[in-house]
């Protein structure tokens, strides 16, 4: 396998079961999901040569599917970016073009799908991370409802938005994908026993489709706005009802989920001290010096920078102004979702407010944080949302992202299978 | 606004570190952030939705676990069955 991409951190070739819905097919799988025998990093050298002693429930089902897992892929340190350059093993290249990056934080998984290396993967999804590469590297990538997938296995990083999520170049594959790894699961309390149990059915007539002002809002690019308003008169031409909605509680969504998300992670993450796994610290030396040490060698600058973003959203004297109030707005943005969804079934933007961006364009935090504005919402209110390619900036990928009641997964994937099939006839 | 100090403090507090040059650099981009943060000042109290999850309980029973060697492997010094860590006196 020629990976000019640095799309994988480990490479394998193991064949699951000779029969099963999957027997034969390749799938790569993100680096923060446990595979037994087979290192699993996170893409952060705090983890270097952890190898866990048992596998993820949704690689159990994999293997038991007849799926080959060939590697583990390239991503942002324990997830925490936008565009696969905060790994601890170095970028992920864009296939469609190798000075742009693939997006993130699963970007080696949609760079593996994208040049052919693997038929499908699995990426994980906490504020946008399988949506973004798929829009970015011109694949299909779908975050299901939260609660629908066991997290049991997935290195932890913001318990209460992520989701493992299947990638691959065609709706029909992402919908294979699901129905194998949506298998119930008692050791993930989270999660609802709802099995996605469904054959795509390429249509949307009848239904409507919701079109928020604010997902075409400042910093969108209008030739990216135009792609996906495109798309949309699709979608209408095949039957469906289009009507323009307001989002208003969109302009909280970001701030509201930067503070979840990196309290969550100030929290998983001090399980990191390099004592039960990882690079060992000293024992000679006291717990505090040994801890300080171990991660502030091991860490890189972005996972450091959320942590004490979280350490000090959760700090005595800052809780009320910063997690509480992030608790409130992310209530309300769920309160929205839920309002828009009484008078529409889907709703409708674009997945990224721009094509790829150039290898080290988004140097600024902040900046970073902002290309997330159109994922977040549907990690913050649980509902499944899917990113499916519909055309091209500049011959860069733009993605049409589709959002759905929470456990209404089949209906937003009936919907991109219809635009699917409608661009490809 | 935070400052040098505080953000020193911060480090501290999470024990992640945080070398004296990259101080005024790292400062300057937390207190972008939350200046952007404060757009939830703007906020209205009422809040409403409730998530459709529900619980799950299940009864408290002793299941199969790990060995204790395959716990083990991936700790850098073990010790008599143990995982060996620094001094916490």
């Amino acid at each position: 396998m020629d990976d000019r991409f640095n799309a994988y951190l480990l490479r394998s070739d193991v064949p699951g079961r000779r029969s099963g819905p999957l027997a034969g097919r390749t799938v790569a799988i993100k680096d923060n999901i446990s595979t037994a025998g087979m290192e699993t990093t996170c893409g952060s050298r705090i983890l270097k040569g952890y190898v866990p002693p048992y596998d993820a429930h949704v690689v159990s089902l994999l293997r038991d599917a007849g799926a080959t897992i060939n590697g583990k892929t390239n991503m942002d340190e324990f997830g925490r970016g936008t565009t696969t350059e905060n790994s601890g093993f170095g970028p992920t290249l864009n296939p469609v073009d190798t000075t742009r990056v693939p997006g993130g934080s699963s970007g080696g998984s949609a760079a593996a799908v994208a040049a052919g290396l693997a038929e499908m993967a699995l990426g994980t999804d906490t504020g946008g991370s399988i949506r973004c590469p798929a829009a970015f590297c011109g694949i299909v990538g779908f975050k299901p409802t939260y609660g629908r997938v066991s997290r049991y296995g997935l290195v932890a990083y913001a318990n209460s938005l992520e989701t493992i999520g299947p990638m691959g170049r065609t709706v029909g594959d992402i919908s294979a994908l699901l129905r194998v790894i949506s298998r119930p699961d008692p050791r993930d309390s989270t999660m609802q026993g709802l099995p996605y149990e469904h054959d795509p059915v390429p249509s949307v007539r009848g239904r409507t489709i919701g079109v928020p002002a604010e997902f075409f809002g400042e910093g969108v690019d209008p030739r990216v706005a135009a792609k996906v308003r495109d798309s949309i008169e699709t979608l209408a031409a095949c039957g469906a009802k289009v009507v323009p909605v307001s989002m208003p509680t969109m302009k909280f969504a970001l701030a509201a989920y930067y503070i979840t998300c990196t309290s969550e992670a100030s929290s998983n993450l001090a399980r990191y001290d390099g004592v039960r796994f990882g690079p060992g610290a000293e024992v000679q030396r006291s717990w505090h010096d040994a801890f300080t040490a171990v991660r502030a060698e091991h860490f890189g600058e972005e996972v450091r920078r959320r942590i004490l973003l979280g350490t000090f959203a959760l700090s005595a004297g800052y809780y009320g102004r910063y997690y509480g109030k992030a608790q409130t707005a992310r209530a309300q943005v769920a309160a929205d979702f839920e309002r828009l969804f009484r008078s529409v079934d889907l709703l409708a933007g674009p997945t990224m407010p721009t094509v790829a961006f150039r290898l080290g364009e988004l140097a600024d935090p902040l900046s970073m944080y902002l290309a997330d504005i159109l994922t977040v919402p549907a990690n913050l209110a649980g509902v499944p949302a899917i990113s499916v390619p519909c055309g091209s900036v500049d011959g860069l990928p733009v993605g049409l992202q589709l959002m759905g009641r929470p456990f209404d997964d089949e209906t937003v994937i009936d919907a991109a299978a219809a635009f699917e099939a409608e661009v490809t006839a | 606004m935070v400052n040098e100090s505080d953000v020193r403090r911060i480090a501290e507090l999470a024990d992640v570190g945080i070398p004296a040059e990259v101080l005024p650099t790292f400062t300057a981009q937390f207190n972008r952030i939350l200046e952007y943060f404060d757009i939830l000042d703007t906020l209205g109290d009422e809040c409403t939705a409730k998530r459709p999850l529900h619980t799950v309980l299940r009864e408290d029973v002793v299941s199969p676990s790990l060995p204790q060697e395959a716990v083990l492997a991936n700790a850098a010094e073990d010790e008599d069955g143990f995982v060996k860590a620094p001094r916490v006196m």
